[in-house]
């Protein structure tokens, strides 16, 4: 009788909603995406209360950008799955951020300046080179990409010129193109030309747009600095790497396990355990940035 | 009969159990046991920075001491060498060696692993001890970006020789470019005196170019996954152990080789031409094999080897899978000086035969 009570009722909603399906479906994806936020807000820096991100001076820049036309990808990490990344069209610089732009941005904004940065914002090795607050050390090309910036002095150059940091999936999306294709990830050697190209030391002292730019006119992708996202630590790579692909807990609320879309993805998974292995503070050598920008 | 069946099936199961409770008491006869003893040691209050050695030497045996703080620093640094004549590589290593600095406790001990990675690391680093009971073996706990320090400590629980290895993703690929060394925990009252140690490790590399190209070459994953290695050395160089690094002992000394087996790969079937392993202690662990010819030590294992020169001559050092030897340069060699010692080994006269 009861059973009989259920059927007429979804009967009757059906009636309502005769296509019930996507109604599910969406509800379901609503709710994914609910708690991927909640997950994503968990995993988030926490910013210091007292933020002089307010007090920031808006400074032109003559960086040009590129567009990036909008798609969708498999993404390296989260295999089970299946996950297709879609990315929005966007700007991003042609190349890396300079040490002569970020001086100009450290003239207009001193509370940035390697002397007076909150310490909450960037490590000791903040600048680590620079021996005056507006002077380029004297064997720095001032066309070089600026390195030793944390996070936080990352994002803030960013906003000063009116641009953000781009998100994980937009550098890799980008990231996928050679010289003359949108997507060259099936191509063996292009992986391998990244993956050596990871392994030349101090190229973060060369000029930025010394080799060919990309398929989208985009220079310095690979061969001269890691690269700030402005998600860069949602993907949890801990260390611990072969847990990494056997649990849960490292990654998205795909639920799934975090595995990879193409296990010979050398570089990726270097670029994902660099990720990985920073906190929003930390200044390295060889870690600079660009700036991306919505359409 | 339903019933009665659901009863022989509950009394099989329980008698299953039952059955395999007392195998587990007395496997093969013997009472296992569980290395929890370490962790009631008390430290005697000292603390001590292990001094570092570079291989193939270690460093100094912790005899009859008392347990204590033990601090150990390592760093992770990148760096071109030679990984055969005229040929290099892009090694990452620990303290700037292939294998890393060996590390020498005792049960007992509190370890301090403090690791390092340079400044001028390409990359990021962490640490695998495989002596450490603990996520990861402490790979969690150090993983660190260029630059930066990480550390964490454990207590010395097993007694053992023992493998640490780099664990950042792409693992195989940290391991491959030389990331590992060996850490012994000496037991109560150390190891046996004997009157010589070395330190050797054996490493398969994936090259772009074949064995004996010159020049820098690059990793090879396609050779790497294919577990089809240019070079299966000891030490990170096909030499490291020849001509002048050959290590020399005197007639009547006993050896203690620590060996062990970064990989990535391939398994390792040592052997000591001319000699015979008096006493091995199989696997790096407690139980000691006597009058062993080969060895096996798997990777990411090790094993202590144990002879007594007897007799003076050069005594080669193979990997007895014997193309790597002579193709790869799986080679080292052991001069032993001394007297002849003709009651046990002496070449015969000619046989003259009649004309």
């Amino acid at each position: 009788m009861s059973r009989l009570k259920q059927l007429l009722k979804i009967k009757k909603l059906k009636q309502f909603f005769p296509n019930m399906k996507p109604l599910v479906i969406i509800t379901v994806l609503l709710f994914t995406l609910t708690s991927c936020y909640n997950r994503y807000n968990n995993v988030s820096v926490t910013e210091p209360v007292k933020s002089s991100v307010h007090e920031l001076v808006h400074i032109p820049s003559s960086k040009e950008m590129k567009k990036i036309e909008g798609g969708s990808y498999l993404g390296f990490i989260g295999k089970d799955s299946g996950r297709i990344v879609t990315v929005d069209s966007f700007l991003i610089d042609d190349s890396p951020v300079t040490v002569s732009e970020y001086l100009e941005f450290l003239k207009k904004n001193p509370q940035w300046t390697k002397s007076h940065i909150n310490r909450l914002y960037a490590d000791n090795d903040y600048l680590h080179n620079w021996e005056g607050d507006f002077e380029i050390p004297k064997n720095v090309d001032p066309n070089s990409p600026v390195t030793n910036i944390s996070w936080f002095a990352a994002r803030a150059y960013a906003r000063s010129v009116g641009k953000r940091l781009p998100t994980i999936d937009e550098w890799e999306y980008v990231g996928l193109a050679d010289e003359q294709t949108k997507d060259a990830s099936s191509k063996p050697e292009f992986t391998e030309f990244i993956l050596n190209s990871y392994q030349n030391k101090k190229t973060y002292e060369n000029p930025i747009k010394a080799d060919k730019p990309n398929y989208y006119g985009v220079y310095d992708m690979y061969g001269m600095v890691w690269e700030w996202t402005s998600d860069f630590n949602s993907v949890m790579i801990t260390g611990e790497s072969r847990n990494d692909s056997a649990t849960n807990e490292t990654l998205f609320c795909s639920g799934a396990a975090v595995t990879t879309s193409d296990l010979k993805n050398y570089a990726a998974f270097i670029r994902f355990a660099m990720r990985g292995s920073l906190k929003a503070d930390y200044t390295v050598n060889n870690l600079g940035f660009r700036c991306a920008k919505d359409i | 009969m339903k019933s009665l069946f659901r009863i022989l099936v509950l009394s099989a199961l329980i008698f299953t159990i039952t059955a395999c409770k007392q195998n587990n008491d007395s496997f093969f006869g013997h009472q296992t046991e569980y290395a929890d003893n370490g962790e009631n040691i008390k430290t005697d209050g000292t603390t001590e920075t292990l001094a570092m050695v570079a291989p193939p030497f270690v460093p100094e045996p912790t005899g009859d001491r008392r347990a204590k703080k033990l601090i150990v620093n390592l760093e992770t640094i990148e760096q071109i060498g030679e990984l055969a004549d005229g040929t290099e590589y892009n090694f990452w290593t620990f303290n700037g060696t292939v294998p890393g600095s060996f590390i020498r406790a005792r049960v007992g001990d509190e370890i301090v692993l403090n690791l390092k990675n340079n400044e001028n690391s390409n990359f990021p680093h962490n640490i695998d001890l495989h002596a450490v009971n603990g996520p990861g073996g402490g790979a969690e706990a150090t993983f660190v970006a260029p630059g930066k320090e990480a550390s964490f400590t454990f207590k010395a629980l097993n007694p053992g020789l023992y493998v640490y290895h780099c664990a950042t993703a792409p693992v195989g690929m940290h391991i491959a470019n030389g990331m590992y060394g060996l850490i012994l925990i000496e037991p109560e009252g150390g190891l046996p005196k004997v009157d010589k140690e070395f330190y050797i490790m054996q490493g398969d590399f994936y090259t772009k170019g074949k064995y004996g190209e010159k020049g820098l070459q690059d990793f090879d994953i396609d050779k790497a996954i294919d577990e089809n290695p240019d070079y299966v050395v000891f030490n990170g160089n096909t030499g490291s152990l020849l001509g002048e690094n050959e290590l020399k002992v005197k007639t009547g000394e006993t050896v203690r080789l620590f060996f062990g087996n970064g990989g990535p790969n391939l398994t390792s079937s040592i052997h000591l031409i001319g000699e015979i392993f008096d006493n091995v202690y199989v696997e790096g662990g407690t139980s000691i094999n006597h009058n062993v010819q080969t060895s096996s030590i798997p990777a990411g294992g090790a094993a202590i080897l144990e002879f007594k020169a007897d007799v003076p001559g050069d005594y080669v050092l193979v990997d007895h899978a014997i193309f790597r030897a002579f193709h790869k340069g799986a080679l080292g060699k052991i001069k032993v000086i001394g007297e002849d010692n003709p009651a046990v080994f002496k070449e015969n006269e000619p046989i003259k035969t009649a004309s």
